[in-house]
């Protein structure tokens, strides 16, 4: 058996036919946690929109599989029921639909098997806990009314409620206080297990406190221009990218 | 494999024809011998064969609305107003013929009755086929019958009230319904009693190029409290088919009515319905209304508060598919101090669907110190498909609060990525969202109709994604 999840292979992605990456390589293994750091436009929604196969980014060529299967055209929902998900950095309001029956709607499609409504709610009641989600939201309209921060955990509400293989973090952290970032981490620690990995995308360092990293990838203009451990995050945070950019 | 959080049902439910048998069936047109043909067959009293050539007149001097959906396709020469079903009016679903309680069972009213309603009326093309009432609000005085048992039983409270609400003037199909009304129900609510379980009349048209023109009166007297349900259905045929109802309510002083609707009528229906209500003082009018089907709807129910401290709510969605123009909107007259309106409306259209949310509010000199908010919102799901807002807003004195907003939206590619992420399929997503949209109204309905607004919606969208 191989541990390997996420493979991304001299990817070339385009968005509104302006070429945005160049030739990306990744891959990932269970059990891990990347990180794909870059200053504003390098490339990092770019990428977690083109594993999730967003029709409104084009892929040109190169290719993605997951748990060694081709998942490059594949439709977004099939991605996801593979098993992989997005906590994205502007989640969608959605009037009408409470967040309980949301996630016992989603979860029902991941798993394609009917939802025991009293173990899922019990299970939705402890993660908002761990998260402080107030119990109320569970009946509120999904992400209508939240603030930026609420919204934030309620997407880490989501990963954990709906235990994808892979989650793909875009920018969660960015625009949150201290206490939610914690909270994020804390998510994430719930999360993080030996089967599964977490792909964090950020443009800073911050969250980094709290988390401990495997892999750090720098992405700037559309490639991955460098990749190391923690250290390399360090780096970031006392000298920037001014470094990468120069280079290219 | 489509799963849903509901059952999914079958369209069929509402497209099974029975055939076309009947116990008698006028001849189609609209003459003064055929009006009297259908006063000897429905053994009317003097007073309402007299009332019924009057309204012909009527008809005939008024023109065709100048507004609105093109309904010139509708020829009342090629329309059957009087069909009586091969059925007498049961008391006993029992007693109604066998296809005709298969209908109705299809339907869930028997097995609805059974649960959650106090009272039933289950009309077929023109006539009432059952009516059933529980004792205990027989034995306070409350009257739930088929109008005609009304006009002979009741001939004072009908006359005082028969068409007096909505009058024969009103417009070109009030006058029409007027002369060939047949069927709908009777309610008579004694001063004080609170209905606390709801009625139901269901109205189900079966036979082809035949008109439906039930009159519903409801007088909920002072310090009573109502809830009245209204369902309505019919097969698809090819040829134009019409309804012309009349609903008329009277909420005395202190009084609360609340009348719900799902208009399900299959799309050769052209939907011509008058709806009416007068409120008394500090009496309550709440209006939930779905309207699905039919090929044109020209529908405004109204309130006229009358009385200080009138209220009314009115909560609506209408949803147009390929060929059908839903023109429906609402209509309220504050005619006291201290009145209140509140106008919820949302609108769907797909598939080159127009719906139209056209409205009136007046508010009266006397209205001082009134409020009124409208809402309207408008969901399209493709290019092709139309949504517009026609209101018409007199406010005669300044001593009010009046607020209109209206939105158009359509269904944007970020969100139904969102929830694709999620395993969503597109088609699920829209659905989603289609139904989130709608549950501010949905959640109005008694449950069992929530459940069939949203497997209309379901099946209103399936397949609607290329």
């Amino acid at each position: 058996m191989s541990d390997k999840l996420l493979e991304i292979n001299n990817l070339y992605v385009n968005a509104e036919e302006k070429e945005i990456l160049k030739g990306i390589n990744l891959s990932i293994n269970k059990g891990e946690i990347h990180v794909i750091m870059g200053p504003n436009g390098s490339g990092k929604t770019t990428t977690a929109n083109a594993i999730l196969n967003n029709p409104m980014y084009k892929k040109t060529s190169g290719s993605i599989s997951f748990e060694n299967e081709d998942i490059t055209n594949l439709k977004t929902d099939e991605i996801a029921r593979k098993g992989v998900f997005m906590s994205f950095q502007l989640p969608e309001e959605i009037p009408g639909v409470s967040v309980v029956n949301f996630l016992k709607y989603a979860k029902n499609k991941i798993t394609g098997q009917p939802v025991k409504i009293f173990e899922f709610k019990d299970e939705l009641k402890k993660c908002m806990e761990e998260l402080n989600i107030n119990p109320e939201y569970m009946e509120r309209s999904l992400n209508v009314g939240f603030s930026g921060g609420e919204k934030k955990k309620n997407e880490i509400l989501q990963m954990l409620m709906l235990n994808p293989k892979l989650t793909i973090l875009d920018e969660t952290d960015s625009g949150l206080d201290v206490d939610a970032i914690k909270t994020v981490s804390k998510g994430i620690e719930m999360f993080k297990n030996k089967e599964n990995a977490v792909l964090i995308i950020t443009h800073n360092t911050k969250i980094l406190h709290s988390l401990k990293v495997d892999y750090v990838h720098v992405l700037v203009n559309g490639k991955i221009v460098k990749t190391g451990g923690q250290d390399l995050a360090r780096e970031i945070e006392n000298e920037g990218y001014e470094k990468y950019k120069v280079e290219e | 494999m489509k799963k849903s959080n509901i059952e999914e049902i079958n369209r069929n439910i509402y497209d099974i024809k029975n055939k076309d048998e009947y116990d008698f069936k006028i001849k189609k047109g609209l003459t003064a011998e055929i009006i009297n043909e259908i006063s000897n067959q429905k053994n009317d009293p003097d007073w309402m064969r007299e009332f019924r050539l009057k309204a012909l007149d009527v008809y005939n001097q008024l023109e065709l609305p100048s507004w609105g959906p093109d309904i010139s396709e509708l020829n009342m020469n090629e329309i059957a107003t009087y069909v009586r079903p091969k059925s007498k009016l049961n008391s006993s679903w029992e007693d109604v013929p066998e296809d005709i309680k298969n209908t109705f069972d299809k339907l869930g009213i028997p097995e609805a009755e059974k649960t959650s309603l106090a009272g039933v009326g289950a009309q077929y093309d023109s006539e009432v086929v059952y009516h059933s009432m529980k004792e205990d609000l027989i034995k306070q005085g409350v009257i739930y019958t088929d109008m005609e048992t009304a006009v002979r039983e009741y001939p004072d409270l009908v006359k005082e009230h028969f068409m007096k609400c909505v009058p024969v003037y009103d417009h070109k199909f009030v006058a029409l319904h007027g002369a060939v009304w047949s069927g709908g129900s009777f309610v008579y609510v004694p001063k004080n009693v609170k209905v606390d379980i709801p009625l139901q009349s269901y109205f189900r048209l079966n036979s082809p190029e035949s008109g439906q023109f039930e009159h519903t009166l409801i007088i909920v007297d002072e310090g009573a409290s109502l809830h009245f349900i209204e369902g309505c259905s019919a097969p698809k045929y090819n040829k134009v088919n019409l309804h012309a109802g009349c609903v008329e309510l009277y909420v005395k002083d202190n009084a609360y009515l609340r009348y719900s609707t799902i208009e399900n009528w299959s799309k050769n229906m052209l939907n011509l319905n008058t709806k009416k209500a007068i409120v008394g003082k500090n009496a309550g009018m709440d209006w939930v209304s779905g309207s699905f089907g039919s090929k044109i709807s020209m529908l405004y129910p109204m309130s006229i508060l009358n009385g200080e401290g009138a209220k009314t709510e009115y909560t609506g969605i209408s949803f147009a598919g390929k060929g059908q123009n839903l023109d429906n909107g609402f209509k309220v007259v504050h005619n006291a101090k201290n009145t209140s309106s509140v106008v919820n409306a949302k609108s769907i259209s797909k598939n080159g669907g127009v719906c139209t949310y056209r409205s009136l509010v007046r508010i009266n000199e006397n209205a001082k110190n009134s409020k009124c908010t409208v809402s309207c919102e408008s969901l399209m799901l493709d290019d092709i498909s139309r949504s517009d807002t026609i209101p018409t807003n007199e406010i005669k004195t300044d001593e009010v609060e009046f607020s209109h907003e209206a939105k158009i939206g359509k269904i944007s590619d970020k969100t139904i990525f969102y929830l694709m992420s999620r395993g969503i399929s597109e088609e699920d997503a829209k659905a989603m969202i289609v139904r989130g949209f709608a549950y501010p109204i949905s959640k109005e309905l008694p449950v069992e109709y929530a459940v069939e607004m949203n497997n209309l919606i379901n099946l209103e969208l399936e397949g609607a994604i290329g």
